[in-house]
């Protein structure tokens, strides 16, 4: 089963990467861009077709490494 | 006192920091990652570098390397545990310290000394310093920009101008019980007049006590 994590920052988080393609995209003329947030996917495929038992696999390695709670949120897309 | 000084795939330090506490007489061993007893030490220190490539996140995939429960158990032990740039980083992810750390505001790799000042002297590392006291250490980080949404983080070394960002400008983060703390720039290269600054050699001694 194929699993796509949508990794956020954390609104309050600041990105410094955002910040920077910002600067760059208003050096290029695009005045009208207010923000970027630059966030990381992370696609998985799952030896599983169970997708109760996938998508509770996938929170829990999303609480243990996927994803830093400080930092971070996450979507979890299972692709049935 | 023996410290323990691990060696990541991809730390780069760890001779220096094992340099530096012989300088202060403080006997050290490297250790690598795997290694599963630190019962034969009274303090560890986890050195600079990019642990495991820094892939996914800084320190996130280091923190489940096997040395990482007896840092762990040698913390809730209140022995001397030290974090140093990567190795502070691992000790966020690894939830020893409150906060996580993040790309430099201006994404530049800084290499630079930097003068930080004490504001706290209740820890392991800043014992042998008096409050106020400012130190000129090289700092040398990519992801050196301190976040701590939970505010619960103790900084007790802050830089006097704000090269990266940090929440408080935090430079230095102890935990509750001052044994576990960790330092954004490298004290251990800061031990010889000869290379610029010796004002790494108040806080490396006392890791000793």
């Amino acid at each position: 089963m194929r699993v796509t994590v949508h990794v956020t920052r954390r609104p309050e988080i600041a990105d410094p990467q955002g910040k920077a393609v910002s600067r760059a995209l208003a050096d290029l003329e695009y005045h009208n861009v207010r923000e970027v947030r630059i966030d990381r996917t992370i696609h998985l495929d799952i030896d599983n077709d169970d997708p109760e038992e996938v998508h509770y696999q996938v929170d829990r390695m999303c609480a243990e490494v996927l994803v830093n709670p400080v930092l971070e949120d996450y979507v979890a897309e299972i692709h049935t | 006192m023996t410290a323990a000084v691990v060696v990541f795939p991809g730390t780069n330090c760890e001779h220096d920091v094992v340099y530096a506490l012989g300088l202060v007489g403080i006997e050290s061993e490297l250790v690598w990652h795997r290694e599963t007893d630190l019962g034969r030490f009274d303090a560890v220190v986890l050195p600079g570098g990019f642990a495991h490539g820094d892939y996914l996140r800084v320190g996130a995939v280091a923190r489940f390397s096997p040395v990482m429960a007896e840092v762990r158990r040698m913390a809730e032990e209140g022995q001397p545990v030290i974090g140093i740039c990567n190795g502070f980083q691992i000790m966020c992810e690894a939830g020893l310290l409150p906060g996580a750390l993040i790309a430099n505001r201006d994404l530049a790799f800084i290499c630079r000394e930097v003068e930080v000042e004490v504001t706290d002297t209740d820890t392991v590392l800043t014992r042998g310093a008096e409050v106020g006291q400012r130190l000129r250490i090289p700092l040398n980080s990519f992801d050196g920009n301190y976040v701590d949404p939970s505010g619960t983080g103790r900084v007790v070394m802050q830089y006097v101008d704000d090269p990266n960002g940090s929440q408080g400008r935090a430079a230095a983060v102890a935990n509750e019980a001052g044994n576990v703390v960790g330092i954004m720039p490298h004290p251990e290269r800061a031990m010889e007049e000869l290379l610029g600054s010796a004002d790494g050699r108040v806080l490396m001694s006392a890791i000793a006590g």
